[in-house]
């Protein structure tokens, strides 16, 4: 695949920032391990924001201080948490019911991949030799209303995550909205990927050099290229 | 005389779990992974064993030590490896045990489904990947969802905080997990509780699991923690 020079865009707690400013007030929100989960350090319950964890807990707050952790009050990459006022406690199946039965407004995750139609690889690179482990990324994406993507623009080694057929085995097709990155937030339509954003700097020609995918830009955005109108 | 569930020991609870059982075993992580029973039954012998149990544990103690002395033929879960978590991956490459790798979700509806005595469901989950392969596909109002059975199994074994002599129980904050609807899946239900209380000592407006559910009970006052036994290089037996 091509890689093009690194462009820098926004740190990890922006995009996390940028992804919480279109979380609603009401909405309760699922997030996925990694980066997802420093959403949470900009919106909440003073947002009238809720967070699930699906392993059981409804109104997850955030990290205890040193010292307080409790080993059977944990999220799903497995840290220990706590739990806000009004928090409330159920099984797995209940838990499940809430992500597979709609209830969950919007969940924010991590990728390998996204197509340019909206499927994700966020589970595995099916390699020989990889042990395969998906947790609960397929009852997700196949149930939460709303399913933003936060990564990275490309990989480590700058290739692109935002590619027009993915090649890693799929956690599901047609199941994302939204995707937000360093770079900028990418919208998927029907028609395919509208730019909403570019990050300071980044021109959508720089950008197009980091995506294996068509972009076009949103009419509303003005592009950052030196010498594009403005 | 009154039912009293209550056992003496934790090897007294898993006596009699057979070679080629199949055992549900509750807990996420180390949250509500009911180790002391599980170290029972590396105690007692028993082999070729299915396992259903969302992780495959850490370090070389309880679900990982069950892995490690190669009594398990073959694990049903949704997450089989996480951070010190090496017994699992190293046999799986070496080929010796069977992974059958379910989205938690549906893992959880299949126990839950099991339980409730429904076969089968139609779930949106996996549609259209790679574990969707050889299933059933049914489109219900324009949307394709495959079908997954129910689980049940021989025996499973489950950690809760308070329960009563009946096997009524409540559990500790996200320790619950899949304990209730394990408790329901399997025809012999084994609960290590960290305190036992009279008939009436909890308020039957607040039981999680009803009693009808378990089978068996042990006090285990004060379950190690997992991860300060993997923290301190411990190992089982």
């Amino acid at each position: 695949m091509k890689t093009a020079p690194a462009a820098a865009g926004w740190t990890r707690e922006q995009m996390a920032q940028r992804a919480a400013a279109d979380i609603p007030a009401g909405a309760y929100v699922n997030l996925g391990i990694g980066i997802p989960e420093l959403v949470a350090q900009f919106t909440g319950v003073d947002a009238g924001v809720i967070f699930q964890t699906e392993n059981g807990l409804l109104g997850m707050g955030p990290a205890p201080a040193p010292g307080h952790e409790d080993p059977e009050l944990i999220n799903a990459g497995k840290k220990a948490v706590t739990a806000i006022p009004g928090a409330a406690y159920f099984h797995h199946a209940d838990s499940f019911a809430m992500i597979r039965g709609g209830h969950i407004d919007i969940c924010v995750l991590g990728a390998m991949q996204v197509s340019a139609a909206g499927d994700l690889a966020n589970w595995s690179t099916g390699e020989a030799d990889a042990i395969p482990a998906v947790g609960g990324a397929m009852d997700l994406v196949a149930g939460v209303k709303r399913v933003f993507v936060l990564t990275e623009h490309t990989t480590k080694t700058g290739v692109p995550k935002i590619v027009s057929a993915c090649t890693y085995p799929l956690t599901g097709r047609k199941v994302v909205d939204r995707i937000y990155t360093n770079l900028a937030v990418i919208q998927v339509t029907p028609a395919g990927l509208v730019v909403r954003e570019l990050a300071p700097g980044i021109s959508l020609e720089v950008l197009q050099q980091h995506t294996g995918a068509p972009l076009r830009l949103a009419a509303t955005v003005p592009d950052n290229s030196p010498g594009a109108a403005s | 005389m009154r039912i009293n569930k209550c056992l003496d020991s934790a090897a007294r609870a898993v006596a009699d779990i057979h070679d080629g059982a199949s055992v549900m075993i509750g807990g996420f992580g180390e949250a509500g992974s009911p180790i002391e029973l599980i170290h029972a039954l590396i105690d007692q012998g028993a082999k070729d064993l299915t396992v259903i149990s969302n992780n495959t544990g850490s370090g070389r103690v309880g679900l990982a030590a069950l892995i490690a002395a190669g009594r398990v033929r073959k694990m049903i879960c949704s997450y089989p490896r996480s951070a010190n978590s090496t017994v699992f991956p190293e046999l799986y490459r070496q080929g010796r045990i069977e992974l059958e790798l379910t989205p938690q979700g549906t893992l959880a509806e299949r126990i839950r489904a099991g339980g409730a005595g429904i076969p089968a469901f139609y779930t949106a989950a996996a549609v259209g990947t790679v574990l969707a392969t050889g299933k059933e596909v049914r489109r219900f109002d324009g949307r394709e969802f495959v079908l997954e059975p129910g689980l049940r199994a021989d025996f499973a074994l489950v950690k809760a905080q308070r329960g009563d002599p009946y096997g009524n129980l409540v559990y500790h904050k996200t320790a619950r997990n899949f304990g209730p609807i394990m408790c329901m899946a399997a025809r012999i239900t084994i609960v290590q509780v960290s305190e036992l209380v009279a008939p009436g000592g909890l308020d039957p407006e607040t039981v999680i699991t009803p009693g009808i559910f378990v089978q068996r009970l042990v006090v285990v006052a004060q379950p190690a923690q997992e991860s300060r036994l993997v923290k301190e290089g411990r190992s089982y037996p």
